[in-house]
């Protein structure tokens, strides 16, 4: 079917402005998500999936130009003994990451890999992605899959002691940055992988996550609190049998957030968390849209999200659980909370089930209020000062996200850094 | 020390008169008691006096050693030394106890100009303050009155009260709820902050708690006014009689 007019303008309008890099053994899987991305087209203001969030500045052919945040500390998880590893406005920076080497992990730029025979990263690099076009199309991670020009294949054979810290810098007003990781987790192996910083002005960023039977992943992001910074990502990630997946994002900040999980459990007894938490004040827009797909037995799901929203902030949460055929005793949850600090901020939630089996258990709720006054009443009264008192009470709503995180030394760090966050504003 | 000239309160949201001229004044060291019919404005009394919002003062003053109240913040209250522990303690989940224990009470400090206590000595005198009342570690750690019984939020009260040391304490209906033990835990915590420089105003409903704090004066609350004021007699009168007799003498 040919695209209508409009979006078939705005996509080629952006496709005019980028190259596809030198393939090597890539450009087949890139030729064919640039063909993909033909046949969709990108994001429109009319489209379904997009109702509630605005995709002209993820799609125009430029980023809008976003001033460097001027932070006055140290980045987040600075205080964790981990791997770093340092991209500058989405290009990868040896001179300030660590050595990559590290027991149990192995680490590449998805530049080298065709350098070897056959590399494991090609089986999936574009292979997850474009499992996860349907039944929902996803264009800007198919024009991330043709387009980005590094990123890293991140193979996990055993239990690293470290976590891998991907430290995402932003240097020029108006970077561009593509960047798409592939990371496979072997049967049995175990890794945290954490994630940090804007990226740049604007950051497209796809991961593409394989965890084979028995494997673990653990995820943990903080995105930079540039306030004009933009940034679409999507992980697409496939679970074996009996296999985990964790993954946590903190936003505070930034004009424009659209997160898309998309998440496929194909193996009996896997285990997938998704869990957000955001705080935004005035001209912020986040959304978080996710997908899970029930496709063996006995799998658990759960959905997190948490938005604390000011100053005509706006919340967006999509989340749909979908089980399959066959997919019985699935036990899936989502839950999905704003809390509105004032009348002009705004949570917009679009809670989905989509089920085909009998046996399984699903729920989910969406709420959206104010603060509580009795509560904000009772800390005053006690002598806390009503922005205190506001600000412990918009942390405990926090905290409930924040616990979603298995490893208690990285939720302190970022719940610590939050009520610094707080009650300085912006 | 607190002193109430005929306080009019009526509701922000509705035309309703609620308190009709209070006149009231706890001196320093006196245990003063209020007792009165449900619906009567004990509650609405101690929560005007809080700052609570909601309601609308059309006229009277309330001062607090010489102080206008009515034109402070809930905060600026405590800090000045007003203190009340509420009818129905207020669940905040996600809040410990602790936290918010030392954030009240650090806040108080700070608001006074004096230093925020060490994690050390506030830990010292929470574990002290806290076994006297029978409050464990346990109910410390857990979010503020979250799945507390009623006696224990009670008891979490005067523990407040205790480390926040007000110089006005007010109770609202502390005893409601409580068996005879822990009314009587709740009465020593009481009794062990009697001193002279500190006033208190015991809202009941019931003469029992009066048997263990014993009040200087009793006030009797009727439809938004004291309709009368006595001794400690006052109170036995109420238990043998109820309050028929003293509206009835007074209508
Ligand atoms: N927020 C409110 N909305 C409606 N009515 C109220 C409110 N607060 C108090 N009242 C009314 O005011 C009167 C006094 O209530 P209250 O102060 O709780 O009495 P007491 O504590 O003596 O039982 C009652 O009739 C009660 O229904
Ligand atoms: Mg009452």
């Amino acid at each position: 079917m040919a695209l209508a007019e409009p979006k078939l303008d705005a996509t080629e309008a952006r496709l005019a402005g980028l190259t596809l890099p030198e393939g090597g053994c890539l450009a087949p899987a890139r030729t064919e998500a640039l063909a993909r991305l033909r046949a969709m087209g990108l994001p429109q203001r009319r489209d379904e999936y997009w109702k509630f969030t605005r995709p002209d500045t993820l799609i125009q052919p430029g980023a809008i130009p976003a001033p460097v945040f001027a932070n006055d500390e140290g980045p987040v998880f600075d205080a964790i003994d981990r791997l770093r590893i340092v991209f500058v406005d989405g290009v990868f920076d040896p001179a300030a990451s660590d050595d990559l080497r590290l027991e149990g992990v192995e680490i590449d730029r998805i530049a080298d890999i065709c350098g070897r025979d056959i590399h494991w990263a090609r089986d999936i690099y574009g292979v997850l992605e474009a499992r996860g076009q349907t039944p929902v199309p996803r264009p800007l991670a198919a024009l991330n899959t043709a387009y980005a020009g590094d990123g890293l294949a991140i193979r996990v054979t055993g239990k690293p002691a470290r976590p891998i810290s991907l430290i995402y810098i932003h240097k020029s007003e108006t970077s561009d940055a593509l960047l798409h990781h592939v990371i496979r987790v072997e049967p049995g192996a175990e890794a945290t992988i954490l994630e940090n910083g804007p990226a740049a002005a604007r950051f497209n960023k796809v991961t593409e996550i394989d965890i084979a039977d028995g494997g673990t992943l653990h995820h943990v992001r903080a995105q930079g609190r540039d306030h004009q910074r933009r940034a679409a990502t999507h992980m697409f990630t496939r679970l074996g049998t009996e296999s985990v997946y964790k993954s946590f994002t903190l936003t505070v900040n930034g004009v424009m957030t659209r997160n898309e999980q998309v998440v496929e459990l194909t193996g009996d007894d896997a285990v997938a968390h998704v869990a957000g938490a955001c705080v935004g004040d005035g001209d912020f827009h986040h959304d978080d849209t996710v997908f899970i797909t029930h496709g063996a037995l006995n799998c658990e799901s759960r959905q997190v999200f948490k938005k604390v929203l000011r100053n005509g902030a706006v919340g967006v949460f999509q989340g749909k659980i979908l089980v399959k055929p066959g997919a019985q005793k699935t036990d899936g949850y989502q839950i999905s909370q704003a809390l509105l600090l004032d009348g002009d901020s705004q949570f917009l939630a679009k809670p989905e089930l989509e089920i085909y089996a009998d046996d399984v258990a699903c729920s989910h709720g969406s709420t959206s209020g104010a603060i509580d006054e009795d509560g904000l009443f009772y800390l005053r009264s006690r002598g806390v000062p009503e922005q205190e008192a506001t600000d412990l009470l918009t942390l405990a709503f926090l905290a409930e996200a924040l616990d979603e995180i298995e490893d208690k030394t990285l939720s302190e760090d970022l719940l610590a850094r939050l009520t610094g966050w707080l009650s300085r504003r912006r | 020390m607190l002193e109430i000239k005929n306080l009019h309160v009526k509701l922000e949201e509705e035309n309703k008169q609620i308190l009709k001229g209070v006149d009231l004044t706890v001196e320093p060291g006196k245990v003063h008691a209020i007792m009165g019919p449900n619906g009567s404005g004990k509650s609405t009394l101690s929560y005007v006096l809080a700052g609570r919002g909601g309601y609308e003062v059309t006229e009277g003053s309330v001062t607090l050693d010489g102080v206008d109240l009515l034109d402070m913040e809930p905060e600026a209250r405590a800090a000045a030394g007003l203190f009340l522990a509420f009818q129905y303690p207020v669940e905040i989940p996600g809040v410990g106890n602790m936290t918010f224990l030392r954030t009240a009470v650090n806040a108080q400090r700070k608001a006074r100009g004096e230093e925020e206590i060490s994690a050390a000595d506030f830990l010292k005198l929470v574990r002290e303050r806290a076994k006297a009342l029978k409050i464990d570690a346990d109910m410390l750690k857990r979010p503020v009155n979250v799945g507390f019984s009623g006696g224990e939020k009670k008891r979490n009260e005067i523990l407040q009260m205790a480390m926040l040391e007000p110089k006005m304490c007010i109770l609202d209906e502390t005893d409601s709820g409580l068996d005879v033990d822990a009314m009587k835990l709740v009465a020593d915590g009481v009794n062990a902050l009697r001193s002279e420089g500190r006033g208190f105003l015991v809202i009941t409903h019931y003469q029992r708690l009066l048997d263990h704090i014993k009040p200087d004066v009793v006030h009797i609350m009727a439809a938004g006014r004291i309709i009368k004021t006595g001794g400690p007699e006052l109170a036995l009168e109420v238990e043998t009689n109820g309050y028929a007799d003293i509206l009835n003498e007074v209508a």
